[in-house]
């Protein structure tokens, strides 16, 4: 038996990290059923139900979803529905695009030699290492700049003039998913066989009908992770957002900043619930994804 | 069929850009013709060229010199999809997502064969290769040997005319190996397809080949049947490297037709009557080879000719031969006397130490000129 196993230092360290962990998420869960508006204390537990919302000062007395008070009135936030859906469509339409672009620059950097290599997988890292705040600023600027050339040099007005919006966050997180789904699947690379693609051919398949039948069913659980991996990381994603994001573009993430900058209802905490229901699925999904791959290899 | 050859290598040269930025030569020059329906082995150790040549008749790699001619048709830069012969990879290269059914049909799909006529045909090919039930299990579900018997199946099932084995036993433990040898002749004699084959063991490419190319250095150092290559090695290079060898250096003495009298110095002896390649000159510096199995251990001398003194320096008993080395006034000989006899008594045992007298017969001679 590890003789480590029982020492007061190794149950301390273990209990301190899981709280500092865990204790945030579970206030914040558990916040989301508060009776008090206020939110400050917790003030119970929303005792019954109703036909309708009925208050003592700033506290719920009783409501149609009873416990679920604050989770109903988050359904009925038009603001709330926009700001997911925004989050979802830009997740959606980045993940799929980064994941393209990631998988296809993965196999050229597997597959090929060429001069710029070293410089091409050097430059993987450097949006990962950069802080988002500089890589944030960046794009603002870079839109921005572009944005207002064209504008003048077309002399664009009202609704055809460029401005930040869905398709600039959208942009902003490919660009800085790509680097992730690329170095996923270049892991899942580094061990594939170039023979599973010389007996494929060999058998009379040709080139994209290889790529098609053996080489990506073969790489799809790394293409799969990264993917995921990417899709998470957009889903969160405040600073890039915040900076690249303009009217009607607004996410999740700027949404919440922005009601906690007015007040903070648990309606707050019931909308992050949701979501932590969400991410955790997904990270779920992901493990299940990778403890399979490692049963296979 | 319309060429002699299944397979025709002319002149061929691949050059590849070592890491270092120099040229290096994998296949240098290397001419061989394959005929219809033989087993054909390449031997040798690795880099030799052997799987590089493979790889060029499968359409992996293009040469850089010369041309490959599959049925007597020049390949140029015919992908291997287009190419009628089949590959069985070192590590089968199974489909890991694909079920045994899968992997075997895979070929056909390509081909656009309709589906009952695919699952009749790889039915015969799992059939062929004994896997018959094994159709819905997973490449990493079965041992490697039935990885093996799949790989194969999923080759032979396109009916190629040329089928490409690139050290398909490696992988297997030896009793398997010797049993999948034999297995993969009476194959091969049944289909009357043509195998080129790749091994560095001597042993299967003696067991199974009907001709051998061994290769060195991306060079072909001699192509002949199996008897011809053991028996009449054709420089010292391939003395040395099938089977064993004693080398002997010596000096032709004089010549007289096919046979000379070659004077071996570490010997102080001349030996008589040996048999010698063309070329060689009176005078010449020579190698006398002669394989341990073929020396032979005499109590006294018996015949006074070819036979010279030698004592035993040590002896290791191996069940089938006794390996017996000796020390022949300086020169280092091995001998491997089988062991006919039981070898219980240990005075039957030759001692460290003995004096004994080998015999060398002319005809197990070879006279090899010095390289």
């Amino acid at each position: 038996m590890n003789p480590f196993r029982r020492s007061p230092f190794v149950i301390t360290a273990t209990v301190l990290v899981y709280f500092f962990l865990y204790a945030p998420i579970v206030g914040l869960i558990l916040y989301s059923f508060n009776a008090s508006r206020a939110n400050v204390t917790f003030e119970g537990f929303i005792p019954s139900f109703s036909e309708r919302v009925v208050m003592d000062g700033s506290l719920v007395k009783s409501s149609p979803c009873g416990l679920f008070h604050w989770y109903c009135d988050l359904a009925k936030n038009d603001d709330v529905i926009e700001a997911a859906g925004n989050t979802l469509t830009i997740a959606f339409t980045a993940t799929i695009i980064a994941t393209v672009i990631g998988t296809m620059a993965a196999i050229s950097l597997q597959r090929y030699d060429f001069k710029i290599k070293p410089f091409s997988q050097l430059s993987l890292y450097i949006p990962i290492v950069i802080p988002e705040i500089v890589m944030g600023i960046g794009a603002l600027t870079l839109f921005s700049q572009f944005f207002g050339w064209v504008n003048d040099a077309f002399n664009l007005s009202g609704d055809a003039r460029l401005s930040l919006g869905m398709t600039t966050v959208t942009v902003s997180h490919i660009a800085f998913m790509v680097p992730f789904v690329t170095l996923v699947v270049q892991a899942r690379l580094q061990g594939f066989d170039k023979s599973y693609e010389e007996a494929a051919m060999d058998l009379g398949a040709n080139e994209w009908t290889t790529f098609r039948r053996v080489t990506f069913p073969m790489i799809l659980p790394g293409v799969l992770s990264g993917a995921l991996l990417a899709f998470t990381l957009s889903l969160d994603d405040f600073v890039i957002t915040f900076f690249t994001n303009g009217p009607g573009s607004t996410t999740l993430p700027i949404y919440v900043y922005g009601l906690l900058r007015r007040i903070i209802t648990p309606q707050v905490n019931a909308l992050s619930t949701v979501w932590i229901l969400i991410v955790f699925t997904a990270v779920l999904l992901l493990q299940v994804i990778q403890s399979r791959e490692q049963k296979q290899h | 069929m319309t060429s002699e050859f299944a397979v025709e290598m002319r002149d061929v040269v691949k050059r590849f850009i070592t890491p270092e930025g120099s040229e290096m030569a994998a296949v240098d020059h290397v001419t061989m013709q394959i005929k219809n329906g033989e087993f054909f082995s390449m031997l040798g150790s690795s880099g030799c060229g052997k799987t590089t040549s493979l790889r060029m008749i499968a359409g992996f790699e293009w040469p850089t010199e010369g041309e490959v001619f599959i049925e007597g048709k020049p390949m140029g830069h015919t992908p291997p999809f287009q190419r009628k012969v089949n590959t069985v990879f070192q590590s089968y290269a199974l489909f890991q997502h694909m079920s045994v059914f899968q992997n075997v049909a895979f070929g056909l799909e390509m081909e656009g064969a309709a589906k009952d006529e695919i699952e009749k045909r790889v039915k015969r090919a799992l059939e062929m290769v004994q896997l018959t039930g094994m159709e819905r299990r997973r490449p990493k579900q079965l041992s490697g040997g039935q990885q093996q018997r799949v790989a194969l199946a999923r080759a032979l099932v396109k009916t190629p005319d040329v089928l490409l084995l690139d050290e398909p036993l490696g992988a297997l433990d030896l009793k398997l190996r010797k049993e999948m040898q034999l297995e993969l002749k009476a194959l091969q004699q049944q289909l009357g397809i043509t195998f080129i084959y790749v091994t560095h063991d001597q042993e299967e490419a003696l067991t199974m080949s009907d001709r051998i190319a061994v290769m060195s250095k991306g060079k072909v150092q001699q192509m002949g049947t199996p008897v011809e290559i053991y028996e009449r090695p054709s420089n010292k290079f391939v003395a040395d490297f099938i089977g064993e060898s004693n080398f002997i250096e010596g000096k032709i003495k004089s010549l007289s037709g096919n046979e000379a009298c070659v004077f071996v110095p570490s010997l102080n002896a001349e030996l008589i009557g040996m048999p010698i390649s063309d070329g060689l000159v009176k005078g010449e510096e020579v190698t006398v080879c002669i394989r341990p199995e073929k020396i032979h251990i005499a109590e006294k001398n018996a015949v006074n000719q070819n036979m010279f003194r030698a004592t035993v320096t040590n002896t290791v008993y191996i069940g089938v031969d006794t390996k017996v080395f000796v020390d022949a006034h300086g020169a280092k000989l091995k001998v491997w006397e089988q062991n006919r006899i039981s070898r219980l008594d240990p005075k039957s045992f030759y001692t460290v130490g003995q004096e004994i007298w080998l015999m060398l017969m002319p005809e197990n001679t070879l006279v090899l000129k010095k390289d």
